[in-house]
């Protein structure tokens, strides 16, 4: 065995015990150590928003500037993509 | 591309009413059901998509007039950034949700907790999703049709 392989199984080995512990180091699921936020959001978001969906409340009212993001990026994709493949078409 | 069979194309057009109808529906409740502008606009697009395969981007691109894509996308985006500003005029800060609790369009306020749901509430959200709804669907349908239509070009001059 080649002295790389060697070194890779040690490191590969390192990683492994680093995500084990990590692992069992998590809380279990469902019961975080700060729920100040999101016990706010649960009972204030339906009379805040006016909106069932808590998820939509927080995407587009609560985080709104993040969803403006995304539509950017979206934006910048298409004429991206319009400027590249323009040039093929004639 | 040149497109497929006549199995294939009629299957498409029976399926594509229903696929679009599913995520315009999920536009619509977003704010009520699982899902939003961007999932719905996806489901639509990918229903787009599925008409560019079957039927061939040249006659797809025929069909369809580039400039009014871009007019559409453009129209979501600017519908967005001028929602968001409303609630810096009507309201106190930027994205503001000055229409809830109006009696104006989207007024209502649900009860807190679970129950019925009513299409009337959610203020700005219902709004906004529409316009990202537009935006998505509009968006991904142009990026599969350019590079679509890109390759066969450039096949048919090989």
């Amino acid at each position: 065995m080649s002295k790389r392989n060697i070194a890779a199984i040690v490191f590969f080995s390192i990683v492994a015990v680093f995500f084990i512990f990590s692992s069992l180091l998590m809380h279990p699921f469902g019961s975080p150590d700060q729920t100040d936020m999101d016990d706010d959001i649960i009972n204030n978001a339906q009379g805040e928003t006016g909106a069932n969906n808590a998820v939509t409340s927080v995407v587009f009212d609560y985080r709104g500037f993040d969803t403006l993001g995304e539509a950017t990026i979206l934006f910048t994709a298409v004429a991206g993509v319009i400027l590249v493949f323009r040039r093929l078409k004639k | 591309m040149n497109g497929m069979s006549r199995i294939v194309k009629t299957i498409a057009s029976i399926i594509f009413p229903f696929i679009t109808i599913y995520g315009l529906y999920v536009i619509a409740h977003g704010h009520l059901t699982p899902g939003g502008g961007f999932q719905g606009g996806a489901v639509v697009a990918s229903g787009c998509a599925m008409i560019l395969v079957a039927y061939g981007s040249v006659w797809t691109m025929g069909k369809i007039k580039e400039k009014n894509l871009s007019l559409f996308e453009s129209l979501g985006a600017i519908c967005f950034i001028l929602l968001a500003f409303l609630g810096l005029g009507f309201g106190a800060v930027f994205f503001n949700n000055f229409l809830v609790g109006s009696d104006f369009l989207f007024g209502t306020i649900p009860a807190t907790g679970s129950g019925l749901a009513d299409i009337n509430t959610g203020g700005v959200l219902p709004l906004m999703n529409f316009a990202v709804g537009l935006k998505v669907i509009v968006g991904l349908f142009v990026i599969v049709l350019v590079m679509a239509y890109a390759s066969s070009v450039k096949e048919g001059k090989q």
